[in-house]
């Protein structure tokens, strides 16, 4: 098994080609309907990709947001790349140990599903030969390029797709590895670290959906891509199953050969056999003027669907992206209201051996058309083994066929922008001022006084520079960390700990302060509780005076007691380490005036 | 062996090697970097301390596209390539847009013109839309002329910087049409997906098709791919440097729309029997934009040697009144100057301030809600076929719908 991934992190600049804000909006003040057609290249073939979204037919209507502008919808050129967003890039570069390109050319790659209003993404490689190292080894990183990211899908119909235009734009920084990992766990890790590295530059967007990664997995045969891998802990798992399903795959292939099974070309109308039927999709269809139609597999039974074989699904999915849901086989059927007798029919029509299978699509009869031929297509490579595609994660670890593979000749240069040369006088500048690495970061948050699985927590949510601040100004080191930790990312801790420094409140109420804030309250209303202040002095005095005989009696011995009563009445609201000094004092102050 | 752009190469720098298509150097950048295409498709820049060729490029022959069957029944469309991007294609290899240069490349890019039409297509040549010049409207003119004999309609594929001074040069030119000439551009150029050219291109066939007897020009009505409108090619304008809907129809109503079905709006031209060209131009005609503090001794070099002056003026049609001696020298010396206005939307008039009263009477005709670059064509087409008594009565005539006595609130 060979695994790489590739890390999509967006970043908090202006966009990269334009001057908006890279952030989400609800505020949407129009749209604009288009349509996209695949470009043909000079060889008179259209990338393979690109025809599959354009046999949908599909129209996009973008959704205008206040921070979008006529860059976004593709009625004005580019402006010059962000300069913010590319010295980010070459800061990570540089931190993946990566080669600088000289020159960064801004390349057009065809993407024709709508997700861009040009119908390609701008995308330039800055830096090639890069590596990183983890426990498990070195993985190498063979290029790192700077893109825009596509418009954010809303609502997807069979014949049109919503788009909005907030996220179209926003700089990424992609990062793509070679498959050198060997399990889910590396591939993880891998993750992590380049994570780490990304956010040590402060400049990446936070939050659900700013990172993203995309896993390659081959097993020997066929390249799957699974896209947009977002959860880290669930990628084992993801891994796990695309390997399975190759197996699967390779064996069904074997079969197949073994068995010298056939896919005919030949269509059968089947839809008479339908006329009463009961099964409530089919009949639907009909009614609608549809059409029932079928295909033989020849030698395929057994491997549509059995404990151990899945390839229906396999030819269910090729269907479903052109909106066909009512695809059945052989290995399923009789069920779905489909009668054992209907399927006796299906195979005399067929003319079908007990080794063989079928196909059925029910729809309107030119989409059942185009459908037969995804089926003949998906059902021939299944004699090859496993095709390259393109598959979409699920929350169950599983995943789901996107579309072919892209081509690799879908690329040709974005001419509305120039190319930017990046002199090594400035490569050197970048390396001077460049972020520590995360180790060494957790090393320095160590020596303040925290457990190293703390300070990766701390670093993980980006809190490093506040924490350090913080624990450098007042102290409570492990406290702090605590405090972020439970805590969340958007509070200012500051004042908290400036406060508890000041003896305003103790430090077992930090806790509870942090949680009011985080909950949306403000942190004066909540220190103005602890104004109506005891007067530490006075509690302690009257303790002392009410105790001065057992003082007398017990002499050191009677402090501890008394810490007890003077905390009973003082926890939360003065910091126990000052009650503790204050009455030391006292009590030391009794002891030798009675001596 | 030589090392050519197209081979495949080894190139050798300081950070290591990289391999790829050596790429023929842009015209900027420095001397020193040279452009790979990477296996992965990405071009990249590097400065290379040694080149190893690894393998030569192929050499690659035009592709041929495949024979055009005519079918019956369809009209024949008449495709006139001018130039500019609106049909092109891209070599993914080298990045390189090709522009459609036969009828074939146009069927190639735009398939679904087969079922419109059976289409001649024919480059008369290939330039940029800002290189235009009279002469070649007069080029386009005449090939318009000679496709009479075997066509039902025009489509002219333009640059769309200057397409609206074409169209007006056509109208004029073309005193009579047998047939529709539609001109036609696209603001996103054909080699992306998003382009709408495609749009634009099914659109204008369309036109081509219907019993229309005007030049005009059709461009996409909005920012969606939802419609064009048809502009009468002496009143449309060029209002926005990039979007797609920039064409305007101004100081009028867009002729029409075309969605699925090409629909009139009102009143036009229909086809006459013949076709009747006049294709002189006068190119001593200079087109004036008047601003504060422009000197005189600008203007009159300005107006030195020609036959005629258009004006933009300011506002209702003024020039600052320290012009008006060198504008009445001119005038009485036989140059016809007309007025029209900077601010495009609306008619002059040079009643209402005095010195609009005083332009009058040194001779400068107003010219209603002519556009000025209408007006600048006019002018060298009136003086090319007509003496000057004639010329100036006719410039201030509606001769090709370029001037209407009614505006309205839109």
């Amino acid at each position: 098994m060979k695994c790489g991934i590739e890390i999509h992190q967006q970043l908090n600049t202006k966009k990269l080609f334009c001057d908006c804000d890279s952030r989400l909006s609800d505020n949407v003040i129009g749209k604009v309907i288009r349509i996209l057609r695949p470009t043909q290249s000079e060889m008179g073939e259209v990338d393979r990709a690109a025809v599959e979204e354009s046999l949908k037919k599909r129209k996009y209507i973008y959704e205008i947001t206040d921070n979008s502008c006529l860059v976004e919808l593709d009625e004005e050129p580019p402006h010059e790349m962000n300069l913010e967003a590319i010295e980010t890039a070459l800061k990570v570069s540089l931190m993946l140990n990566a080669k600088i390109v000289d020159e960064i050319h801004v390349m057009r790659k065809i993407v024709i599903d709508g997700s861009n209003t040009s119908g390609f993404q701008r995308t330039a490689l800055v830096a090639m030969n890069g590596y990183v190292d983890t426990k498990f080894g070195r993985v190498k990183i063979p290029t790192i390029c700077l893109e825009e990211e596509a418009a954010r899908k809303i609502e997807e119909k069979d014949n049109y797709v919503v788009y909005r235009l907030d996220r179209l734009g926003i700089p990424l920084i992609e990062i793509a590895t070679s498959p050198d990992m060997k399990s889910g766990e590396e591939v993880k890790e891998v993750a992590q670290k380049i994570g780490y590295i990304l956010r040590a530059t402060k400049k990446v967007r936070r939050g659900a959906g700013t990172i993203r990664q995309d896993l390659n997995i081959s097993t020997g045969q066929g390249r799957v891509e699974i896209k947009g891998v977002s959860k880290l802990n669930m990628i084992p798992k993801w891994v796990e199953n695309e390997v399975k399903r190759q197996e699967m795959l390779k064996e069904v292939a074997e079969i197949l050969k073994e068995r010298d099974a056939r896919v005919h070309k030949e269509i059968y109308d089947l839809t008479d056999i339908f006329t009463n039927t009961k099964s409530k999709i089919i009949a639907r269809e009909i009614k609608n003027g549809g059409v029932v139609l079928g295909l033989k597999l020849e030698r395929f039974a057994g491997l549509l669907k059995s404990d151990k074989f899945r390839l229906g699904r396999e030819l269910a999915e090729r269907v479903r992206v052109i909106g066909i849901r009512g695809l059945f086989h052989g290995d399923e059927l009789p069920a779905y209201g489909i009668s054992g007798k209907e399927v006796e029919k299906i195979r005399k029509k067929l003319n079908l051996g007990d080794d063989d299978s079928f196909v059925i699509i029910a729809g309107p009869e030119e989409k059942v058309r185009l459908g037969m031929e995804k089926v003949i297509e998906r059902a021939k490579m299944a004699i090859h083994g496993v095709p390259d595609e393109t598959r979409a994660p699920k929350d169950d670890g599983s995943s789901i066929y996107m579309r072919p593979l892209p081509g690799a000749e879908r690329m040709y240069p974005e001419t509305d922008i120039p190319p930017i040369r990046i002199p090594n006088s400035y490569i050197e500048k970048l390396k001077r001022e460049l972020p520590k690495m995360p180790e060494e970061r957790v090393k320095d948050l160590v020596s303040l006084g925290i457990s190293e699985q703390d300070a990766w927590q701390i670093l993980h949510m980006g809190m490093e520079d506040e924490f350090e601040k913080i624990a450098k100004k007042y102290g409570y080191p492990t406290i702090v960390a605590r405090a972020m930790i439970n805590g969340c990312r958007d509070i200012d801790y500051e004042p908290v700990f400036k406060y508890l420094n000041e003896g305003k409140f103790a430090k077992e109420a930090v806790d509870d302060i942090v949680l009011r804030m985080c909950n949306g309250e403000k942190f004066e209303d909540i220190l103005s509780e602890f104004k109506e202040s005891v007067n530490v002095d006075e509690v302690i005095e009257r303790i002392v005076k009410n105790k001065i005989e057992f003082i007398r009696e017990r002499r050191e011995n009677a402090f501890k007691p008394l810490m007890g009563i003077a905390m009973k009445e003082l926890r939360g609201k003065v910091d126990g380490r000052i009650v503790s000094e204050k009455l030391r004092e006292k009590v030391e102050k009794i002891i030798e005036s009675s001596s | 062996m030589n090392i050519e752009p197209g081979d495949y190469v080894e190139v050798a720098t300081s950070k290591g090697s990289v391999r790829g298509i050596l790429l023929p150097r842009p015209e900027y950048g420095e001397g020193n970097i040279v452009v790979i295409k990477l296996d992965n498709g990405y071009n990249v820049g590097v400065i290379a301390k040694e080149i190893r060729l690894i393998r030569k490029g192929e050499r690659k022959e035009r592709e041929r596209r495949g024979e055009i069957k005519n079918l019956k029944g369809l009209p024949t469309i008449s495709i006139i390539g001018t130039g500019g991007t609106i049909a092109s294609y891209v070599d993914y290899k080298t990045g390189a847009v090709n522009p459609a240069l036969t009828a074939e490349d146009f069927i190639f890019t735009v398939p679904e013109i087969v079922k419109e039409a059976n289409i001649r297509a024919e480059m008369v040549f290939n330039i940029l839309s800002e290189d235009m010049k009279p002469e070649y409207w007069i080029k386009i003119a005449r090939k318009i002329k000679d496709e009479a004999k075997f066509s039902n309609g025009i489509v002219i594929p333009h640059g769309t910087d200057t397409m609206s001074y074409t169209s007006a040069s056509l109208s004029f030119m073309l005193e009579k049409l047998p047939f529709p000439v539609v001109l036609v551009g696209s603001q996103r150029s054909s080699d992306r997906p998003s382009s709408d050219a495609y749009m634009n291109l099914i659109s204008a066939v369309k036109v081509a098709k219907t019993d229309l007897g005007e030049v005009v020009v059709v461009m996409h009505a909005t920012s969606s791919d939802d419609k064009c409108l048809i502009h009468r090619g002496t009143r449309v304008r060029k209002m926005h440097t990039s979007r797609r809907d920039a064409f305007k129809s101004v100081n009028s109503r867009p002729m029409g729309e075309v969605g699925e079905e090409v629909k009139f709006y009102g009143e036009y031209r229909k086809r006459d029997d013949k076709l009747v060209l006049r294709d002189k131009m006068d190119e001593k005609v200079s087109l004036i934009y008047f601003y504060p503090g422009m000197k005189s001794d600008l203007l009159e070099s300005l107006l030195d040697g020609m036959h005629g002056a258009i004006i933009m003026g300011t506002g209702l049609g003024h020039v600052s009144s320290d012009l008006l001696p060198i504008l009445r020298k001119n005038i009485r010396d036989g140059v016809v100057v007309g007025m029209t206005s900077q601010c495009l939307y609306g008619r002059v008039n040079l009643n209402v301030y005095s010195t609009g009263r005083e332009l009058k009477n040194a001779g400068v005709i107003p010219l209603e809600d002519m556009l000025p670059e209408v007006a600048y064509v006019k002018l060298m087409w009136l003086l090319g076929n007509y003496d000057l008594s004639k010329v100036k009565k006719l410039m201030r005539e509606n001769l090709r719908g370029e001037i209407s006595n009614r505006r309205f609130l839109e």
